[in-house]
């Protein structure tokens, strides 16, 4: 018995999939818009769709926020260019480790917690595991650390301003369940 | 629902903090990255502290061993009576110096930022 060409596969999206594909797709755009901006240092950058991975945690849960932030990482490298490239690792890495330090993150109180912490971490997250990608792998000296600083303030800078942006929107976008 | 909760001041406190600290351990505590010795006034070697190394350095009463290990350096041994310069053990930030004054041997770890001297 073979199949028939007739027979139709068909795969179907559920709401949840749908809201996933369009927080990465918006996702997707800003960190195009991101890598557009001119920075003063290679690899600071606003990180704006760290905000996308924030809203997916808070309505969507944590799997759709590791959805949305590694679909993001695979969509920009693939519009970018840059698959396969050490900025792809090195967006990769970051996004991994945020993820890592988001999982335990979101479990605090919601009450005493809020985005701008979950932005925080996640973007001391970023820059943590970026760096550390480069040393081990990219830049394997200890001339590394003088740019360490730099990325510091660049994470406390735009982890906070993302983490309002992220609350004012959370508060736009009420929290009924798809 | 607040923009800004108890715990996120916290956590911008603890993440400025650790700002702070990175900066410190990295933009103001320049390694030092040669060793001068001196001998008799004069610039007897400028040597890298990547290697590690013994020197023995003649001077008028003997010599003044120099060891140099994981990028810090110290007088390991002197023939002066008092062992001043032993006694001040590891050298490892840009400035600091030991010196042998009845040796008349000094050595000095060079860097950006060169203090006469430290105290905490």
């Amino acid at each position: 018995m073979t199949a028939s060409a007739s027979e139709r596969l068909t795969l179907v999206a559920r709401p949840l999939d749908r809201q996933v594909a369009s927080l990465s797709a918006l996702a997707i755009v800003l960190a195009l818009v991101d890598a557009a901006l001119p920075t003063p240092l290679p690899g600071v950058k606003p990180g704006l769709a760290n905000i996308v991975t924030l809203l997916a945690l808070y309505r969507l849960g944590f799997a759709a926020a590791v959805w949305v932030s590694l679909l993001r990482v695979l969509g920009a490298a693939l519009l970018m260019g840059s698959m396969l490239t050490p900025g792809f690792f090195l967006s990769l890495a970051g996004a991994l480790s945020s993820l890592m330090l988001l999982a335990p993150a979101s479990r605090l109180s919601r009450r005493l917690f809020g985005p701008v912490s979950l932005s925080l971490i996640a973007a001391y997250g970023h820059i943590g595991g970026q760096l550390l990608l480069a040393r081990l792998w990219l830049i394997p000296s200890d001339g590394i650390l003088y740019f360490v600083p730099a990325f510091a303030l660049a994470a406390l800078i735009t982890g906070t301003v993302n983490g309002l942006l992220a609350a004012r929107l959370l508060r736009r976008w009420p929290s009924s369940k798809h | 629902m607040r923009l800004i909760r108890p715990g996120d001041v916290a956590v911008f406190t603890l993440a400025a903090l650790t700002c702070g600290l990175v900066v410190w351990a990295c933009w103001t505590q320049s390694p030092a990255r040669t060793l001068s010795i001196r001998q008799g006034g004069a610039l007897w070697r400028e040597v890298s502290l990547l290697h590690n190394a013994r020197y023995h350095v003649a001077g008028p009463l003997g010599d003044t061993v120099v060891r140099v290990e994981d990028g810090r350096a110290r007088i390991e041994s002197d023939p002066s009576p008092r062992q001043y310069c032993v006694g001040q053990g590891w050298l490892e930030h840009a400035g600091q110096s030991a010196i042998c004054l009845p040796n008349a041997t000094s050595i000095t770890l060079e860097g950006a930022r060169a203090y006469d001297s430290l105290s905490f």
